[in-house]
């Protein structure tokens, strides 16, 4: 595989680009791997890297319905971050977090990881102090945190509505000062390209029909173009969990929703943080190419359509406008939607399951972009050594039979106020 | 927009509703012994279909009452609303 350099850049330069390898390449499915990824998104991508990269396992398919990163990891709104009080979130997401941090270098493929910050913003003095404890408890874990009173909030981000008399006036905020946003397609091309560089099949185009599943074992995969066999499945397939689940006779506790973002039209700079609205649900950055990104709640109703609908768009769009009324002024430039895996306490599940050789990664709710390479890294460790890792421990699939949920935000699959 | 027809006042806007999940999860009886695993899937496990789902809604600008509806999840095409004690 060709290094992505500049000195490789300049070289094909003269040669009109027109030398330049595939990323990847269009294999034909062989009859047999040790591994079947099923899901060519970011996760199944990552966890296919991981799996050559850290375990040696390279005779590796991912199997992909439609076209790599078009699903959720070509659909969120970039940011990544860590600021979880729980302990097992916290410890997940600073392993991705340090994972991020070298991902450029290490994919060769520049992810443009922006580390700019996020900003949490509080709206009541019991805001202030569940923020306070978060960030302590962030803090204990090794993670960044940094309380921010009104002031301070406004000298960073001085045009949200700081007036007199509005509905929800800031208080302060928290901020994770090393999260930040990334380009999410190079995300998926990157690890893509070096999975595909070790020996991993990517296989698009190619949808799952069925299981060869004999005495609890897996013992292969029936899919569009052929029957595969195989001894270890990992599932990533977000949204579609339930599709394939149903065809493994498995009922599992994730519903597929509708979440949308949008983007404004491009304007110069003026917000260099990622800032969330406290007494609603929206978010917002900044892209390199100066729109405003915007995202918020569910559109609240099971779907699968990918494409949401204008009353929650508007009802995001209101807290962006109560939060940053300079935002009334722009225009919108696109709208899109993702289908979701929420879990039912709003965690992830990366685990085994009662299927020998079936391995699931699902339940990501609003936060799978910034969980790719940890939810890979774990995933890997789990498929290659038939355990879960002590990181992915607590996203245990019996947990809604034992009680150890992780209600973290104490939102499940209903949407922020309903 | 959805726009739904509540059994009991009509056509309206997705806007008057809120969303209840799953219609066909059924508590278990009352006084009845069962198992703690039959108890947690009551909590925890709703069907989740791409296709014909029938769920739950509430009228809750309006007159406020439960109802079932039919409803394709991938096109958001309605088939059909019915009463809270009626079947399909």
């Amino acid at each position: 595989m060709q290094k992505y350099s500049i000195f490789n850049l300049i070289k094909n330069a003269f040669l009109n680009h027109q030398n330049w390898d595939l990323a990847w390449k269009d294999p034909t499915p062989k009859k047999e791997y040790d591994v079947v990824i099923i899901g060519g998104g970011g996760h199944g991508l990552a966890t296919a890297y991981y799996l050559a990269k850290e375990h040696n396992i390279t005779n590796v398919a991912i199997i992909e319905k439609g076209w790599i990163g078009g699903g959720n990891v070509g659909r969120n709104t970039t940011i990544i971050r860590s600021n979880y009080m729980y302990d097992d979130n916290a410890l997940f997401s600073e392993l991705g977090m340090d994972l991020w941090r070298k991902m450029s270098q290490d994919l060769n493929y520049n992810v443009m990881f922006s580390p700019r910050g996020i900003i949490n913003l509080a709206h009541s003095d019991a805001q202030m102090n569940i923020f306070t404890r978060r960030g302590n408890s962030m803090r204990l874990n090794g993670i960044d945190a940094v309380l921010l009173n009104r002031e301070e909030v406004k000298e960073i981000i001085p045009m949200a509505d700081f007036s007199d008399n509005v509905r929800f006036p800031i208080f302060g905020g928290l901020m994770q000062p090393s999260a930040g946003t990334a380009r999410h397609d190079a995300v998926a091309w990157g690890y893509a390209r070096q999975a595909d560089s070790m020996g991993v099949d990517i296989i698009q185009n190619c949808e799952v029909t069925g299981f060869d599943i004999s005495s609890g074992k897996i013992k292969g995969v029936r899919t569009s173009r052929g029957d595969i066999k195989v001894k270890k499945i990992g599932l990533c397939v977000a949204g579609s969990t339930n599709i394939l689940a149903e065809k493994l006779n498995m009922t599992i506790p994730v519903e597929t929703h509708l979440l949308q973002a949008c983007v404004s039209e491009p304007v110069k700079p003026v917000l260099d943080r990622v800032v969330t609205f406290g007494a609603g649900h929206f978010y917002i950055s900044q892209s390199d190419k100066g729109e405003m990104v915007m995202g918020g709640d569910l559109d609240g109703y099971n779907s699968y359509a990918q494409r949401g609908n204008l009353p929650t768009l508007q009802h995001v769009l209101t807290e962006g406008i109560a939060m940053m009324p300079f935002l009334s002024k722009l225009k919108m430039l696109r709208t899109w939607g993702g289908i979701m895996d929420m879990s039912m306490d709003g965690s992830p599940i990366i685990d085994k399951t009662h299927i020998e050789g079936l391995y699931l990664n699902c339940g990501w709710c609003y936060g799978g972009f910034k969980a790719t390479p940890a939810s890979g890294w774990t995933f890997a460790y789990t498929i290659a050594q038939d355990r879960v890792h002590k990181l992915n421990a607590g996203y245990s699939l019996n947990r809604f039979n034992t009680g150890h949920l992780l209600d973290e935000k104490g939102l499940g699959t209903k949407t922020w106020v309903s | 927009m959805l726009h739904i027809k509540c059994p009991h006042c009509g056509m309206r806007s997705q806007n008057e509703f809120a969303y209840g999940g799953d219609a066909s999860v059924k508590r278990p009886e009352l006084n009845k012994e069962i198992s703690d695993l039959e108890w947690d899937n009551f909590v925890y496990l709703r069907k989740s279909l791409r296709g014909k789902h029938l769920e739950l809604w509430q009228h809750i600008s309006g007159c406020r009452q439960w109802f079932k509806v039919q409803r394709d999840t991938a096109t958001h095409e309605i088939f059909k609303t019915l009463k809270a004690n009626e079947d399909i």
